[in-house]
């Protein structure tokens, strides 16, 4: 794993650039922890200056200083990604392991299901998930019925790298040897899958975060939590854009997408190191 | 045939299990809520306005049999079943006595065809340059094209259709920012709605096509990547096959094939960026529709773009899988 790493960094360039985004991103989150103002206190400074030294990111008309409510905002929606690829994870390594060791039906009748929840559009039943729930509606039960969707693309993945495995001589061998299923999955597959396990999570947390920006900008969630959508959701509300209170959508679309494209470069270049071809290409490429 | 046969077997049986759990789906949170979805959308109307208390009365007793309340449960879940089915979803509340059928069939035309041609552009377009940057590897262009689609492939729609309305809304106002064509012209084949009808797709197709190219583009690189290193690829090119030729019949060709399955596998995740796009620019689809059903509180409406997203998402699937086998032949054998 150190050895992984450390290539990772002395050969990938995107790998280096991604983890700095991801830093500063984590960084600003921390920084949530020594805010001098509670999160969801508002008019506790002058509203709608342009940034400064005294309010670095500005302040909103709300009386918010946006760099602190920034900092609570990416910490949540980071935490909010965080949970919905945790859940998801463990689904999708069952389904993934189950279905890419066992192959025949039980594979057959995993796939079908998988890939109904690939292809259901997600956006209108969580909307439909709103409308039901209005007010009620929080963050937690948001991301636990994300992650109940956002499992499938991955299990495939995961399906795909077990069933190679499968081939492999040292399967066999451990299954002359006495090991039940559950022993072969978890202690000698397990390891290969770990990589592309990252991966996803990264990948997931992109695809659960661009949601839920989506939702709270429409103000379809718990629009009392500070949350980068739900920034730009107030930021419309008092139309910011056309007040020319640019800072008030400018910092928060900025973090966020570092967010995303810093967690999409650690994906790719971890997808790119597991695969030994385009490892050799880059080290040729380097040296 | 018989092998033809049986993959177009199989392929429809996994569209009905779609459209099977969809609809359940739906089912379970409609009836999962812990509110009292009538009385919530009889005050969400009711709170704009005077409303006489026999009409609420009447739309009370509408909602409950629209909303499948009375019965047993078996009861409720076949009325769901067949309301669905007969594509009957009431009245809209928000453009009341409209039927939710007239509007969806409205709206329906400009999301189709939005998504239509900007999924097909951005996934010819993706992977004519991936294909290209994943066999000239050398090429500056081609490498700094990676670099861009690296750069917008992670972003989601919403952001990006921001940016673009930012930009050419207030920076540089030279494109129609809102609207699917100029209010006043008659909907009718005249050039110049046909002009305006284009204008005004401009931005909200850039949006898709700039996030789409980003993935097919990364995709196919890494695909022809892996081709190339095959034994007939190298084969071809000892035997002196042109270069363009071997890209094209040899590489490319195969590398396409699953793209056609990516194709089908994202095509529900570029309907919810299509969803998101058209309410940014006020496009009038499916997405508008639904957005503004929430806002206005019309229960049938929002359940009916939900079934007919599921619905349609499933045909466009369903429609990629069948074409599937002219690509790769060997459907047709095993």
């Amino acid at each position: 794993m150190v050895v992984f790493l450390r290539d990772l960094l002395r050969y990938r360039a995107e790998f280096r650039i991604g983890l700095v985004l991801v830093a500063v991103v984590l960084l600003l989150s921390v920084l949530a922890s020594f805010s001098p103002y509670p999160p969801d206190s508002v008019y506790v400074v002058p509203p709608d200056l342009p940034p400064s030294l005294t309010y670095w990111f500005g302040t909103t008309s709300r009386g918010q200083d946006v760099f602190w409510q920034l900092s609570f905002a990416i910490r949540n929606t980071l935490l909010f990604g965080g949970t919905v690829a945790l859940v998801s994870r463990l689904v999708a390594l069952a389904v993934g392991l189950v279905s890419g060791y066992k192959g025949g039906w039980i594979d057959r009748a995993l796939m079908s299901v998988n890939d109904t929840f690939i292809v259901i559009p997600l956006l209108p039943v969580l909307v439909l998930f709103y409308f039901v729930m209005r007010d009620r509606i929080s963050w937690l039960m948001l991301a636990l019925i994300m992650a109940c969707f956002g499992w499938a693309y991955d299990a495939r993945l995961i399906r795909s790298v077990v069933m190679s495995l499968r081939q492999r001589e040292f399967t066999q061998t451990s299954l002359f040897s006495g090991m039940s299923t559950r022993q072969v999955l978890t202690d000698e597959h397990l390891p290969y899958v770990v990589p592309i396990l990252f991966s996803t999570t990264m990948n997931n947390m992109v695809w659960s975060i661009g949601l839920e920006v989506t939702l709270a900008v429409l103000g379809f969630t718990d629009i009392n939590i500070p949350t980068i959508g739900g920034m730009i959701y107030w930021a419309n509300q008092h139309t910011a854009m056309v007040a020319g209170i640019w800072w008030w959508i400018a910092f928060p679309t900025i973090a966020v997408i570092m967010a995303f494209i810093g967690l999409f470069l650690l994906a790719v270049s971890v997808n790119a190191h597991i695969d030994p071809r385009s490892r050799l290409w880059n080290v040729g490429e380097a040296s | 045939m018989s092998g033809y046969a049986g993959y177009v077997g199989r392929r429809l049986a996994q569209f009905l299990l779609v459209v099977f759990i969809g609809i359940n789906i739906a089912y379970v949170i409609t009836h999962a809520s812990p509110i009292d979805p009538v009385e919530q959308s009889i005050s969400a109307v009711t709170s704009f306005g005077n409303t006489a208390p026999d009409a609420i009365e009447q739309m009370r007793r509408s909602l409950r049999e629209l909303y499948g309340l009375g019965g047993t449960p078996v009861q409720q879940y076949l009325a769901f079943w067949k309301r669905i089915l007969s594509a009957d979803f009431g009245p809209s509340l928000s453009a009341f006595p409209t039927p939710v059928g007239t509007l969806i069939g409205r709206a329906l035309p400009w999301t189709a065809g939005l998504l239509t041609v900007s999924t097909l552009i951005a996934w010819v377009l993706g992977n004519l340059l991936g294909g290209l940057a994943g066999y000239y590897r050398q090429s500056r262009g081609l490498k700094l094209m990676g670099v861009i689609a690296m750069g917008l492939h992670p972003i989601p729609y919403y952001i990006l259709a921001m940016l673009l309305l930012i930009l050419f809304g207030f920076i540089w106002p030279v494109l129609p920012i809102s609207g699917g064509a100029t209010m006043n012209l008659p909907q009718t084949l005249t050039p110049e709605f046909v002009w305006s009808v284009l204008q005004h797709a401009i931005l909200p197709a850039l949006s898709l096509i700039l996030i789409g190219v980003g993935s097919w583009f990364l995709g196919m690189r890494s695909l022809v990547a892996n081709v190339l290193a095959e034994d007939y690829v190298v084969y071809a090119e000892l035997a002196g096959v042109r270069s363009w030729r071997i890209l094209t019949s040899y590489v490319m060709r195969n590398a396409l094939v699953p793209q056609v399955t990516g194709l089908a596998m994202s095509l529900g995740g570029i309907f919810n960026g299509a969803v998101i796009t058209e309410k940014v620019f006020g496009y009038p689809g499916l997405g508008s529709l639904l957005v503004d059903a929430v806002y206005a509180g019309d229960y049938g409406l929002v359940l009916g773009v939900t079934t007919i997203s599921i619905l349609g998402v499933s045909v466009g699937v369903l429609a990629i899988d069948l074409l599937y086998p002219l690509l790769d032949p060997r459907v047709k054998v095993s």
